[in-house]
């Protein structure tokens, strides 16, 4: 192949041609994404939930993901081919491992974060233990939450890309492709539609956040004076 | 003015006939401490009245008031709210039937001003349009203004937010309500106001009330009866307000109480109280040498006017150098009078203040009832 003089250093009639593709791979980008963010909440819930209730098994349970969180990733995706094969499941294995250790970290921050003197208010008006998690510590966490969310999400997208190393990387697949050809349009394509992807997840779920968390934007209102009492 | 029973003398039977809340010999031990918190306590809250435990910290008061909703439950003894034992009630149902208050208030930071008054409601299944007119029904009785419902507790005042927690704890109009030193996270002029404003709501709502504080002068202001306690959760003295200031039980309560005892009690009899003396007077026709007269016979320099019963003034023998008649003298008004409902304590600031050395009382429409002087004051306190 002489694509290696030929190829001008970007070429838009190249993204134009290979649209399709760029389409697909960004849907797929998106998906593990979304798989890996949700399985990770799904596990991190409950994890976080004992670690708050019972502070004895916060430390261990933050070891075990903090030790998930210092494997290379790239090693991870490789060690786990011999089992799951060059798959999606290899994938989220690994994109799941990675976000524990930052939800986990946040949820609980958040849940302890909750001030003792609401708690305490909430337990006298006669509200059960569940009603005030789903009711008072879970919606006040939601800040820290929401930040932990938003910090997992961009750094499984970045992570997504390393994944096209096993044939899963979503946009990742265009830079390892255009690597391999050394082809600078694909290369930058791959990085800037997932770094695009990134930072327009990030304000979308920044946008989110406020809109689920009003009370937390102190708002400049009119001076409302006392009014007389006991009329 | 009604009896007072110490804790120990009253007969079990004639306190709970009437009693809302009966702590019966009940001890708390908190795992890992040395001393129970609260030791062999029995207390009974009357029906409607507002019962202050005030003691200094760590006495166990807190504790005392959070076993009442079952926040910690007892190591012994029994504790009875409208005749049923709380140990033998779902503690959730149990809380919602009882006003909370606590100290720092605990608003829902998430939820609006109306929401935060609708939690109890909203908890015990109430009909979305049976709160909202609660809600605006609190609002009023509390003097929130309407515009305030929709603005998170971080948007509101000190003051505000207090009133809030306040009408939050009678949402469901409970009977019983325990609170924790309520007024203490704000200013000392907001907490006075928050004080009148709520004894105001007190006398029509009737509740029964726990009321916890370390400020003396509040259990003073806000109690029928004030339960002072000492560390390790021992009632020294369980009393109204008056009969502390009058005969403090012993030592701790007097110093508990502090100084200025008697001025304390001032402030809680009223004028209405005491038998108000005669004071020298005159109507307005009356001849000079009456009036002099009028004023030997009390030893006094200077007499009253009334003319029909009607206080005009008081004239002296300056005034009444020649004068034909004492009207003609024209009476100088007093710069101050006390009424029936005024306290003897303003009745004293009135006679330091006065020129004349003594307080005089009218009845509306300026009716001339009598005289007070500081003898007859301190005999009062000193009887």
């Amino acid at each position: 192949m002489n694509g290696l003089v030929a190829a001008p250093p970007t070429s838009w009639e190249w993204i134009w041609d290979h649209r399709d593709t760029i389409g697909q791979l960004f849907v797929q980008h998106v998906q593990l994404t979304a798989i890996a963010v949700a399985i990770g909440l799904a596990i991190s819930i409950p994890l976080s939930l004992l670690a708050y209730r019972y502070g004895v098994t916060y430390a261990p349970i933050t070891w075990f993901t903090g030790l998930l969180y210092t494997i290379p990733s790239l090693a991870l995706f490789a060690a786990l081919t011999p089992f799951t094969g060059l798959s999606v499941k290899t994938a989220e294995i690994g994109l799941v491992s990675y976000t524990l250790l930052i939800l986990v970290r946040n949820i609980v921050v958040g849940l302890r974060s909750v001030p003792d003197d609401v708690k305490e208010a909430a337990r006298g008006m006669g509200y059960t233990r569940r009603q005030l998690l789903w009711r008072v510590e879970f919606p006040l966490a939601m800040p820290a939450i929401a930040a932990g969310i938003r910090v997992a999400t961009v750094s499984t997208i970045g992570l997504i890309t390393v994944a096209a190393l096993i044939g899963k990387g979503g946009l990742g697949q265009l830079i390892v492709e255009g690597l391999r050809i050394l082809y600078p349009t694909e290369i930058l394509t791959g990085a800037l539609a997932s770094l695009v992807f990134a930072l327009a997840a990030d304000a979308l779920l920044l946008w989110a956040e406020r809109a689920l968390t009003p009370w937390t934007r102190v708002r400049v209102r009119a001076f409302v004076p006392p009014r007389p009492v006991g009329r | 003015m009604q009896s007072v029973e110490s804790t120990r003398g009253a007969t079990e039977t004639e306190a709970s006939k009437e009693a809302m809340i009966s702590l019966r010999h009940v001890t708390k031990r908190f795992p890992n401490t040395r001393s129970p918190a609260v030791e062999d306590l029995s207390l009974d809250v009357p029906q409607g009245e507002t019962v202050v435990l005030v003691g200094p910290s760590g006495c166990g008061k807190t504790t005392t008031m959070r076993m009442i909703n079952r926040l910690i439950e007892p190591t012994s003894g029994e504790i009875l709210v409208d005749g049923r034992d709380v140990m033998r009630q779902d503690p959730v149902e149990l809380r919602r039937g009882i006003g909370y208050v606590i100290q720092s208030i605990g608003l829902l930071p998430h939820r609006t001003v109306a929401q935060n008054i609708a939690t109890v409601p909203r908890l015990t299944g109430w009909d979305h349009n049976r709160i909202q007119p609660r809600v605006d029904e609190l609002m009023e009785i509390f003097g929130l203004d309407p515009e305030l419902k929709q603005r998170y507790p971080s948007e509101l005042s000190g003051g505000q937010r207090q009133r809030v927690g306040v009408a939050r704890a009678l949402a469901v109009d409970p009977p019983v309500m325990l609170m924790d030193e309520p007024f203490a996270a704000v200013d000392p002029i907001v907490r006075a106001r928050l004080q009148e404003q709520f004894l105001d709501i007190q006398r029509r709502l009737q509740k029964t009330i726990v009321f916890v504080t370390h400020d003396i002068d509040e259990a003073i202001k806000m109690a029928d009866r004030i339960a002072i306690m000492n560390l390790g959760g021992v009632v020294e003295q369980f009393a109204t307000p008056e009969e502390i200031l009058r005969e403090p039980a012993n030592d701790f309560v007097k110093q508990f109480v502090g100084a200025e005892r008697g001025l304390k009690r001032l402030a809680l009899i009223k004028v209405a109280d005491i038998q108000i003396e005669d004071g020298p007077v005159v109507s307005p026709s009356a001849s000079p040498d009456e009036a002099r007269n009028a004023m030997r016979r009390f030893s006094l320099d200077w007499t009253s006017v009334v003319d029909d019963g009607e206080l005009l003034g008081w004239v002296d023998e300056s005034a009444l150098q020649g004068a034909g008649r004492v009207g003609e003298a024209s009476p100088r008004p007093f710069s101050a009078y006390v009424t029936a409902s005024d306290s003897l304590r303003q009745a004293l600031d009135s006679i330091v203040t006065s020129r004349t050395q003594v307080a005089v009382v009218v009845s509306e429409g300026q009716r001339y009832l009598g005289v007070l002087s500081l003898e007859r004051i301190s005999q009062e306190i000193i009887s």
